[in-house]
């Protein structure tokens, strides 16, 4: 049997440090699978393959978090176009202007320090 | 489920442990052991004759050893299924499985949280997902704000919709004298609290009490010669859709659909017959979403259906008679109490809250994010 050499994560934070949204392919169920895995959960198959997102997407729902102190901020679920859904937030509008199906573009966002980056979205407009 | 005979299990015995905020240094387990003492009293059992142990807490990493070292017994079969706040309504499922079997002849189902008392965060510490964690969602209330806000957006529910079932709650508490809440509470007073995660202020979440309880299972035949009327369990129903929000099929739609229509093919009854509806209310969404799902009303129809007091006392169906985790008591995995509830409905033992003529009740218990969802049919010995 073949050793896994870089695991489902590392290899989605390696686009992400290049600026690319990743998921992957099943090429026997023909979705998308998001999160990244080692075996497809609509066929139980390890053919999955890695693909690179066209970075655009709309808000399936929305809400605003209001922490006991500090700033509210979003957070989102964003179905891209290629078939997947992922947790996000959307960017460079106020949190509460975020609206469901609204268009909206990937951005790579980085935190710095020892946070890997992660994907954030901005209003298509405005990208 | 085809293996679970309709009416062969039972439930004999019940009862909470201290609520609310507890003594100070009491810990998970004690409040378990106190709930079993208590139960088995209800019942007229003795300790020796539990030979069925099943028990969930996000406090200890293996509870059913704990639990059962501090009673003292060596139970034949032992089950600590943890699939979030509905555990315990799995449990009942696996505790008929194992009565039917003969693996054991009496079960006790426990649970026991102090998360008030030592603090949420130690209470129940949340997995890293790398996937979700970097957006800081403020988990639970955040995954189910996305579910109210993609529920709002296709069917027009209001925010006014949701903190009516936040006030039928209250309502129902005030009527029980164990519940954390006391006072009265209106829709304006939920739409003005403090905001957590929009659509919800504090008052559409749950309550952070500590406390416990128990529920003593045993066969139809062995509880003819106990001292209180048995409740039936007539089915027994449940369904897993996905661990993280991100993942859920469809934020308005839950698992709730297969486990209720399980659990009424079972039980060979429908919304329409049952008496007493006991809902995991962790939030107000979940209320309006399994009334929808098992059926007690069209989907997108939920919101309209809580208005105007429908499931407040006096209102046409009785839903959260005990006040629910919204204004009785929610220690974190609150399922257990909607077994409790419906069990002491069925019996007539509720009071200034009691349903006339009470002989069939539902317990639908929500475990992670709308993630795990588990359908408990009781009725009393008429619905046989």
């Amino acid at each position: 049997m073949e050793r896994i050499a870089q695991s489902p994560l590392a290899v989605y934070q390696a686009h992400l440090e290049k600026g690319e949204l990743a998921y992957q392919w099943s090429p026997e169920a023909g979705k998308a699978v998001f999160y990244p895995r080692v075996i497809c959960p609509y066929t139980g198959s390890d053919r999955l393959e890695w693909r690179v997102s066209a970075g655009f997407g709309a808000v399936y729902a929305t809400t605003v978090v209001h922490p006991r102190d500090g700033t509210p901020y979003n957070v989102a679920l964003i179905d891209c176009d290629e078939g997947f859904r992922l947790m996000s937030r959307v960017e460079d509008i106020a949190p509460e202007a975020v609206k469901i199906g609204m268009r909206v573009k990937f951005r790579v966002h980085r935190p710095g320090g020892d946070e890997p980056p992660c994907p954030v979205f901005v209003p298509l407009e405005t990208a | 489920m085809d293996g679970l005979k309709r009416g062969a299990a039972v439930i004999v015995g019940v009862a909470e442990s201290d609520l609310g905020a507890v003594a100070r240094d009491m810990s998970p387990i004690d409040l378990m052991a106190q709930g079993i003492h208590r139960a088995l009293a209800d019942c007229g059992l003795p300790m020796r004759d539990v030979d069925g142990l099943l028990c969930a807490t996000a406090q200890s990493r293996t509870s059913g050893l704990s639990l059962a070292e501090y009673l003292g017994i060596s139970p034949a079969f032992i089950d600590t299924t943890i699939l979030g706040g509905s555990s315990f309504m799995f449990h009942v499922a696996h505790a008929q499985a194992a009565l039917q079997l003969g693996l054991c002849n009496v079960a006790v189902i426990a649970y026991g949280s102090t998360q008030r008392t030592i603090g949420r965060r130690q209470a129940s510490v949340r997995e890293y997902n790398p996937y979700e964690t970097p957006f800081r969602p403020f988990l639970p209330s955040t995954a189910y704000a996305l579910a109210a806000s993609r529920h709002m957006h296709e069917y027009g529910t209001t925010r006014e919709q949701l903190a009516a079932v936040a006030v039928a709650a209250r309502q129902w508490a005030l009527l029980n004298p164990a519940a954390w809440e006391k006072e009265p509470l209106t829709i304006d007073q939920v739409l003005s609290a403090r905001m957590i995660s929009y659509p919800f202020t504090v008052r559409d979440c749950c309550l952070v009490t500590d406390g416990g309880g128990a529920v003593i299972m045993t066969t139809a035949e062995r509880a003819r010669s106990l001292k209180k009327p048995p409740v039936y369990v007539l089915a027994c129903g449940q369904a897993i859709t996905h661990a993280n929000m991100s993942s859920m099929p469809d934020l308005t739609v839950t698992g709730a659909v297969q486990s209720g229509r399980q659990a009424c093919e079972m039980a060979r009854l429908g919304p329409a017959d049952i008496d007493v509806v006991e809902f995991y209310d962790a939030f107000t969404i979940n209320t309006i979403l399994f009334l929808e799902d098992l059926g007690f009303c069209p989907k997108g129809e939920g919101g309209r259906f809580v208005e105007g007091g429908r499931i407040a006392p006096q209102g046409a169906l009785p839903v959260n008679t005990n006040g629910g985790g919204l204004s009785y008591c929610h220690p974190g995995m609150y399922g257990l109490f909607l077994l409790i509830e419906a069990t002491r409905q069925l019996r007539g033992e509720c009071g200034a809250r009691q349903i006339e003529g009470c002989e069939t009740a539902i317990a639908h218990g929500n475990g992670g994010v709308l993630s795990s969802q588990s359908t408990v049919i009781l009725g009393t010995q008429a619905t046989l």
